[in-house]
């Protein structure tokens, strides 16, 4: 029973919508069978993957940037007293900067170019990154690391060994909200400033009032989403946490 | 040579500060170069084995060598003289903590350290587990003899293995007695070990009234 649950869970939600489309009526809340009509004739044009294609790319782009800065500036202020005093405020200013804002300036000043779109969106997850990771990093095990001085560990090997593995159930948080964060960011970049993704696409249906088409849209890239948080962030995740799970028989 | 002393004597921040973990005090510590020219190679045992957890036995070997070594015979011939062979693909997380400990041995050992820094390394094991990591020491020690600062509680210990003892009181702490060890490491039974800290416990000067 417990395995049936989602199912459950996904087919109630479904009814619900149905009922409500039912009461509405007409194009405003078109029902579940109207909107896998609006998806099939996308992915048979072909312009649903094109477009979700695009902006996957753009996600994955912007994600790997925002992780990768976030460690990167995370992990030496929360080593360092003095950098986190330093760049604090600084951090206190990103974090409450609008991503509109961001985005905007970042068109305004760099063109409505690909580069603009993806560090834009990148500016808005890293503020978040670092302060987990800053969180993450206070709490290494010292003992640890005065071991990796005293045998003279070289630098990257102290942070390939010693640092990050302490850090992966923080960057693993960080991703997982990081995913889901960057992809509703990238869809309004690509509605300001691209001429194709599935924020264009959304774009255009709201021009016709496609309600079915946006709902079509959504849906196939949630599911997208959810794959890869299932199919490559879970278990990424479990291979770097593997150690905890060995049971102590020796 | 051992320092022995009661608790907060500051044992092992004398070993912090040679082993230039702890630079907050006046004054230097040299510790020489190699008779190449290199930096001198430490080995530390700490009073926790502190192995990275996310690495399996061979790797935290592995890791504390330079990278030419690491693949070299090097590892599996340290973690055969400990008997650790069978557990070379573990994760600490599934040893005990004797087993621990003896990997954290065979780490000190297998960068051939010109100075070997042990803190307490067979605290809150059973005494059997104790003496035979201590007899697997004597016998790394004999087999590759090196300059060992061992500190220790225990003066059992410290007279089992250390050719000088010295002896600290605590705050402010200070050595109060040096006592050279004569009797060789491998003529020390159990019977001489008593005898020798019956000879200490005995003796008038103050100092030793604090190993009581």
């Amino acid at each position: 029973m417990p395995a049936l649950m989602p199912v459950v869970s996904i087919l109630l939600l479904l009814a619900l919508w149905q009922a409500a489309a039912l009461i509405v009526g007409g194009r405003l809340l078109p029902g579940p069978p109207v909107v896998a009509q609006a998806l099939l004739r996308e992915a048979e044009s072909g312009a649903l993957f094109r477009h979700m294609g695009v902006t996957l790319l753009r996600v994955l782009a912007a994600f790997a940037l925002a992780m990768s800065i976030g460690v990167g500036i995370g992990l030496p202020m929360g080593r360092s007293p003095f950098i986190d005093r330093l760049f604090g405020p600084w951090l206190v200013f990103f974090l409450n900067l609008p991503a509109l804002v961001v985005i905007v300036l970042a068109y305004v000043w760099f063109g409505l170019t690909e580069a603009a779109a993806i560090g834009a969106v990148a500016i808005n997850k890293i503020p978040n990154t670092v302060v987990l990771v800053r969180a993450g990093a206070r709490a290494i095990d010292e003992g640890l690391v005065d071991m990796a001085r005293v045998y003279r560990l070289s630098p990257a090997d102290r942070l390939r060994h010693v640092l990050l593995p302490q850090l992966t159930p923080t960057i693993a948080a960080a991703a997982r909200s990081g995913l889901a964060l960057i992809w509703k960011i990238v869809l309004v970049v690509e509605l300001l400033g691209r001429s194709d993704g599935v924020g264009f696409q959304i774009n255009l249906l709201f021009q016709t009032f496609d309600v079915a088409g946006i709902l079509a849209y959504t849906i196939a890239f949630v599911a997208v989403v959810q794959l890869l948080e299932y199919g490559v962030l879970q278990p990424a995740e479990r291979h770097c946490q593997r150690w905890r799970r060995m049971p102590a028989d020796a | 040579m051992a320092l022995v002393g009661p608790s907060g004597c500051g044992k092992t921040t004398a070993l912090g500060i040679v082993a230039g973990l702890d630079r907050a005090f006046d004054g230097r510590v040299e510790v020489g170069p190699r008779p190449d020219g290199g930096p001198a190679r430490i080995g530390y045992v700490f009073q926790e084995p502190r192995l990275l957890p996310w690495r399996t036995v061979r790797q935290n070997l592995a890791l504390v060598l330079p990278w030419a070594q690491r693949r070299g015979p090097a590892v599996d011939a340290m973690l055969e003289a400990l008997e650790l062979s069978p557990f070379a693909d573990r994760f600490p997380t599934q040893l005990s903590l004797g087993m621990a400990r003896r990997v954290a041995l065979a780490r000190a050992f297998v960068v051939e350290p010109d100075l070997l820094l042990m803190d307490e390394p067979f605290v809150s094991l059973d005494e059997p587990t104790a003496l035979r990591l201590r007899g697997l020491l004597s016998d790394l020690l004999d087999r590759r003899p090196t300059t060992v600062l061992l500190v220790t509680h225990n003066l059992r210990e410290a007279l089992a293995l250390a050719d000088r003892i010295l002896l600290l009181a605590p705050s402010p702490g200070r050595v109060v007695a040096e006592v050279p060890v004569a009797v060789p490491r491998a003529a020390r039974d159990d019977a001489t070990i008593e005898a020798l800290r019956r000879d200490l416990l005995s003796r008038p000067e103050p100092a030793f009234r604090l190993l009581a």
